[in-house]
């Protein structure tokens, strides 16, 4: 990872490890449970958590004063922390950048309607500091007690990505030697999944096919994903367990159209490259790509093309779990993050799931039907955001 | 409706806002060393008090409460 230009040209950061994962989603909560969920059947219809908890991480009074969103970042955090082992940072030096698109929608809902029914004089005191959308982030901070930066990315379904990577570089720099990267959204509510409807970016089937020639657009969903990463040599020093590192990371925009891609995925081209550069990885050492791959007609095919400008056709093998997850737009990027890490770490690609027909458009090699071994190298994780936002990581595991 | 009665009513309201025991909503205990209120909480509590007596609590009359009796004095005055 770069840290910028100095008078000898680029400057590497420090490298950052991969020490703890958590994961909140609706094919499981937990790194098992999850993992096995991304290798069954895709479940049906909107991808709500089913049988999310939150007295497991709240006391009684918390439950109430926390939305949904908020809940699931500290969840997924507080298991990454968990995983991660004793972990004894300076709580100066520990760092929280955590994502969401959207925010505590389901608290501002519920709101609105306290507002128009009771009037605006019974609007809980407590709306603003659930609905922020920093909330998540702030949750984290205090429950660990890090006071190193706590900040929120809200780049719609790129967030997660960015924030990871902007943790990663917050590590790499030496600002921090640990700090948790992820990303959270818990949206399916009337006025989420009405919206999301009427701008006819979900699918009328209900069905999550990734690449796929019959693909009518994405399957909501909500869920988070958690990165612990450290510096490297604070990780050995401590005998922690290292999943990976975070290799290089990039950003950039379309600049073209709010919800539309760039034609033929230029922006998202370039963001490839960048990122590729940063890791100091050249696309032929690139093992495998976990796309963003949303199921909708036009991401999919902008990614599909962007990727074969970068790598030839059919280039790496090809996922996106969306298949199974379903889209949790600013928490996707943070849950694949942890899909690709657990690939690494399993050496096991999980299959696309719902994609039985090519798209004749597609050239990619796309992994479906059962999960591919493989031997684990740098990995590229694609997200891409309604607004032209694009998000690159490079994870690959640590080989010296 | 009779003190008792009125106190019950007052007891739910806090512990339904303040995610308390009811054994511990008593007159002496302090909102803030006792029952982990913070203002905000206060504020819920006095909004949800307003709905369930049907009555209002302009801000200036919270000055210097700080224990459930004090409260208690406050809401059963309007009633």
């Amino acid at each position: 990872m770069l840290l910028g230009v100095g008078a000898d040209g680029p400057v590497r950061g420090r490298r950052v490890a991969i020490t703890g994962l958590g994961v909140v989603a609706c094919c499981g909560i937990g790194l098992d449970a999850f993992w096995e969920g991304l290798l069954g059947p895709a479940p049906e219809g909107l991808r709500r958590v089913p049988d999310f908890d939150p007295t497991t991480w709240f006391g009684p009074k918390e439950v109430r004063r926390v939305d949904r969103f908020a809940q699931f970042s500290v969840a997924s955090a507080a298991m990454a922390v968990e995983d991660a082992g004793e972990i004894e940072v300076d709580p100066d030096a520990a760092g929280v950048v955590f994502a969401t698109g959207v925010g505590g929608l389901e608290t501002l809902e519920a709101q609105v309607g306290v507002a128009r029914d009771k009037g605006a004089e019974r609007i809980s005191p407590f709306l603003i500091p659930m609905m922020m959308p920093n909330a998540g982030a702030a949750g984290i901070s205090m429950r660990l007690g890090w006071r190193g930066p706590c900040e929120t990315v809200t780049t719609a379904c790129a967030a997660g990505t960015h924030a990871i990577a902007n943790a990663a570089r917050l590590v790499a720099a030496g600002r921090c030697d640990v700090a948790i990267g992820g990303g959270s959204e818990a949206a399916l509510t009337e006025v989420g999944v009405g919206a999301f409807t009427n701008m006819t970016a979900l699918s009328r089937e209900g069905v999550s096919r990734p690449f796929d020639l019959r693909r009518d657009g994405f399957v909501a969903a909500e869920g988070s994903g958690a990165l612990v990463l450290e510096e490297l040599e604070h990780a050995r020093r401590r005998g922690a367990r290292v999943y990976g590192e975070v290799l290089g990371a990039a950003s950039t925009a379309d600049a073209h159209h709010i919800t539309a891609p760039a034609p033929g995925g230029a922006g998202a081209a370039t963001c490839m490259e960048l990122a590729l550069a940063d890791a100091g990885v050249s696309p032929g050492a690139v093992g495998h790509i976990n796309a963003h791959g949303t199921s909708t007609p036009l991401n999919d095919l902008a990614e599909a093309q962007a990727i074969g400008k970068v790598f030839g056709t059919p280039g790496p093998p090809v996922t996106s779990v969306k298949g199974i997850t379903g889209h949790a737009l600013g928490g996707a990027g943070a849950i694949e993050a942890v899909a690709t890490v657990l690939s690494v770490a399993r050496a096991l690609i999980p299959p696309t799931a719902g994609y039985e027909v090519p798209d004749p458009e597609i050239g990619l090699d796309v992994v479906h039907g059962a999960p591919r071994p493989w031997t684990p190298g740098p990995v590229l994780s694609n997200s891409f955001g309604f607004g032209g936002h694009n998000g690159c990581l490079v994870i690959a595991p640590v080989d010296r | 409706m009779s003190d008792e009665a009125t106190f019950d009513k007052f007891r739910t309201c806090a512990v339904e806002v303040l995610q308390v025991p009811a054994d511990k909503v008593v007159p002496d205990a302090r909102f803030g060393d006792d029952l982990d209120a913070d203002s905000l909480d206060l504020v819920e509590l006095v909004m949800a008090l307003e709905e369930a007596f049907d009555i209002t609590v302009d801000e200036s009359e919270l000055d210097g409460i700080e224990t459930v009796g004090q409260a208690y004095e406050l809401i059963s005055a309007k009633l």
